[in-house]
């Protein structure tokens, strides 16, 4: 036995976010730990690693109870956790992220050992990165190997990720299930977050299931089909994880053609109509993300884009708003929420004007329109003027999307629209793209997670490498050729 | 016990939030109370309106620069635009000119010394404190030139009356209530927030985010000049060196005053609380008669104090 945590509660200003949480991870055991934004999977990981106290419980390594409210202590004992925002410093190499804080030497540093040192590791990982690289240069996916061995470099006997795979395309999340199962292999406890069931059933040993910060199950994988975790883990039958798709394309609302722009993508010609979605499938890094960005004006570019018929050339995301053209990021944290503003600031921000007379606004309509937009879109917030960064992420991204329909475009870019967002909220995002395409909106759908493409594409477009490499329509789209689309033949 | 623990946590939380929200009028309230106590003379319409007079200018000033800091910006040049706009008006007015027509010439020197320093951090895309503080000495070097580093008086009679009796406190609060109607109902006020609480986010939301970082530097300026002009006619003269460090007080009054330096977070009237609370430091350090050398300090100190006070508050 290795991690045993016991009876673990916490409260924060008078809600209860875990209640008499028990959860024992064993050597050479994969956890997954499950549930919704807000079961308390968070605050469970905090309390293990010693960030957040718990107002009652105990948690025990090898039956010796661990520091509270000491992270490094913690860590030295042996338990890392490897959190979903990286932690790395751009600049640095990757040894010296790898080393940080436990730097080897004296005065001065054996930069040479340290170097050796995080090569052997990341050699033991089977990942390919020269320890002398800057960490700014690596794909996301290789960063995340950094952060896992920066926390093996302690001699981690726990090793807890927090959805580490959020951000990862297909054959990355292949590679870190990879190194999960050599981890456990080599005997340590691993806590697995994760909200994709696939991985959860490629990887896991046994699951534990969280909701409402109370503990609803723990048992083998084996024992869970996908509809039992997910009826765990929502506390009721979710119907269907994708809803039915009626779509009625009409006239073309988005056509870019041979849109360019130099390393990043080249000649990319995509349309939409309106009514429909139109899924972007690749690997993380193929340029779909440019290419969107190309579209609004936030990236220079070659090629001509036409909205509803309009030849138009956006220089500025504000004009391509403005000429009917909107992209909800994909980097909710760092380009989407305003975290210190409220969920009315937050749904208002874009189309102010609309709320304006004379200059002033008026903020009994800008109200009324932010809670009929928490209405419609079932944002889940204490009232209108709460913070935004204390939103749960599937909330955060429904008052994001809602911020550029307040005014409905033409066409609406959703770059992965469900990225760390809990089954709950991800259906009723779904529900939203299917709402807003029957009001004959057209919707341009980069993701990542391909039954998510498979699933709510009318039509599917595949890039790889800056290219478009396919089209295919609904019915003659299996994960296989969406695959064999993205990755070099 | 638990129950009993909730109730007491629930509380405190609630009062936390009430400190943290309202921190710096509780504070200055505490402040007018002790040394209204402490002295005789504190309270005596004569000190306040003393009070009021000597702290408008600085208010105004620290009323511009809250919009600068909202949007995570600095201005540290106020303080010589103080200066030139005042000579500037003096100058006009010696040249003949009438009053109306030197004000004008102060705020336009005021808002062009903005327009510069906006132009720069949109354009040139430098630092904001790498351009305002070329700006400040540049502005401060104009002044002197433009007056022979000597002070302009001789001023017609009319322009002292300008700032007197309760004139620069009426402006003052004017330009606080505008400002509050700005940031608060208008399209610009809300963008400023945004852009000061995520630049990237705001870009995308549709936010002309260069149009909002030129403004606020254009409104800075303009408030300088204002202050500028008010300066002169108190002193009824031109003075080159008028208006000097007037900037460290102004975004000591925004900071005590609850605006976060990085952006996104503050609030008009904590601005004019933050300068008041500031002002009537100095002036209980004079009435309790303190040597100039130890109100720095004690400046210096409770500006610390504020500060980390804030950022304890913000972690809590």
């Amino acid at each position: 036995m290795r991690l045993a945590a016991q009876g673990l509660t916490k409260q924060y200003g008078g809600v209860t976010v875990l209640r008499d949480v028990t959860i024992e991870v064993a050597s050479g055991e994969i956890r997954a730990l499950v549930g919704e934004n807000g079961a308390g999977k968070s605050t469970l990981i905090k309390i293990l690693g010693g960030a957040v106290v718990a107002d009652a419980g105990e948690v025990r390594l090898d039956g010796v109870p661990l520091p509270v409210g000491r992270p490094l202590a913690v860590r030295q004992r042996g338990l890392s956790i490897v959190y979903q925002e990286f932690t790395l410093v751009p600049d640095l190499t990757v040894a010296e992220n790898v080393f940080l804080g436990r730097e080897i030497g004296g005065a001065v540093l054996r930069g040479r050992t340290m170097r050796e040192r995080a090569q052997r590791l990341l050699d033991e990982l089977g990942v390919r990165v020269d320890a002398g690289a800057p960490v700014r240069g690596l794909s996301v996916a290789h960063q995340q190997m950094v952060e896992i061995a920066r926390a093996l470099v302690t001699e981690a006997r726990v090793l807890i990720l927090d959805e580490p795979s959020a951000t990862l395309s297909g054959s990355e999340v292949d590679t870190l299930l990879g190194v999960l199962r050599r981890l456990k292999a080599r005997g340590l406890a691993i806590i697995y977050v994760s909200h994709r069931l696939d991985e959860i059933f490629a990887v896991c040993d046994s699951v534990t299931v969280l909701r409402d910060g109370r503990h609803i199950r723990t048992a083998p994988v084996t024992t869970f089909t996908r509809e039992s975790l997910i009826r765990d883990m929502v506390g009721r039958d979710v119907a269907e994880e994708f809803p039915a798709r009626t779509a009625r394309p009409g006239d073309v609302v988005l056509r870019a053609t041979h849109l360019s722009a130099p390393p990043r993508f080249r000649d990319v010609s995509i349309d939409v109509r309106a009514g429909e979605i139109v899924g972007v499938a690749g690997l993380v890094g193929a340029g779909r993300t440019s290419a969107a960005l190309a579209m609004i004006g936030a990236l220079r570019s070659s090629g001509q884009i036409e909205v509803r018929g309009t030849r138009a050339a956006f220089r500025t995301p504000a004009a391509a708003i403005a000429g009917g053209l909107a992209y909800v990021t994909e980097d909710r944290k760092a380009r989407g929420i305003f975290s210190m503003l409220g969920v009315d600031d937050n749904i208002t921000v874009t189309h102010l004007a609309a709320f304006a007379r004379a200059g002033l606004l008026s903020n009994t309509r800008r109200r009324s329109a932010a809670a009929a937009a928490v209405k419609a879109f079932d944002i889940r917030a204490a009232g209108l003027g709460q913070r935004a960064g204390t939103l749960s992420g599937g909330n955060q991204q429904k008052a994001l999307v809602a911020r550029y329909v307040v005014r409905p475009p033409a066409v609406l870019i959703l770059d992965e629209p469900t990225r760390g967002v809990d089954v709950a909220a991800r259906a009723e995002i779904y529900r939203v793209m299917n709402t807003l395409t029957d009001d004959g909106l057209g919707i341009l759908m980069i993701s990542s997670d391909l039954p998510e493409i498979l699933g709510m594409s009318d039509r599917i477009v595949v890039m790889r490498d800056g290219c478009t490499t396919g089209v295919l329509a609904r019915h003659e789209a299996t994960a296989e050729r969406v695959m064999a689309l993205a990755t070099a033949a | 016990m638990t129950g009993r623990g909730r109730t007491v946590s629930g509380r405190s939380a609630a009062v936390t939030a009430f400190l943290s929200r309202y921190a710096i009028f509780v504070a200055l309230a505490l402040e007018c109370l002790i040394v209204g106590l402490a002295t005789d003379t504190f309270f005596t319409s004569a000190n306040l309106v003393n009070v009021l007079r000597q702290n408008a200018f600085i208010a105004i000033l620290a009323a511009g620069m809250t919009f600068v800091i909202l949007t995570g910006g600095i201005d540290l040049s106020v303080g010589s635009v103080v200066g030139l706009s005042g000579v500037i008006c003096a100058g006009v007015l010696a040249g003949g000119a009438s009053v109306p027509v030197a004000l004008l010439a102060g705020l336009a020197t005021g808002l062009a010394a903005g327009v510069v320093n906006g132009l720069a951090v949109t354009a040139l895309r430098v630092p904001a404190f790498v351009v305002t503080l070329a700006t400040m000495l540049m502005a401060r070097g104009v002044a002197f030139k433009y007056t022979d580093a000597r002070t302009i008086t001789g001023l017609p009679e009319g322009f002292a009356t300008l700032s007197g009796g309760a004139v620069a406190s009426v402006v003052m609060i004017a330009v606080f209530v505008v400002s509050w109607i700005g940031l608060a109902r208008t399209a610009f006020g809300r963008h400023v927030f945004a852009v000061g609480g995520n630049l990237q986010a705001a870009w995308l939301a549709g936010v002309r985010v260069t149009r909002v970082q030129f403004a606020v530097y254009a409104l800075s300026g303009v408030a300088a000049g204002l202050a500028g002009v008010l300066v002169a006619s108190r002193l009824n003269a031109g003075y080159p060196r008028a208006g000097e460090y007037y900037e460290l007080d102004a975004i000591a009054a925004v900071v005590v005053g609850g605006t976060s330096l990085f952006g996104g977070r503050g609030s008009i009237w904590g601005t004019l609380a933050g300068a008041f609370f500031i002002g009537i430091l100095n002036n209980a350090l004079n009435l309790f008669h303190v040597s100039t050398y130890d109100q720095l300090i004690v400046k210096g100190a409770v500006l610390l104090v504020a500060t980390s006070l804030d950022r304890w508050r913000e972690s809590a």
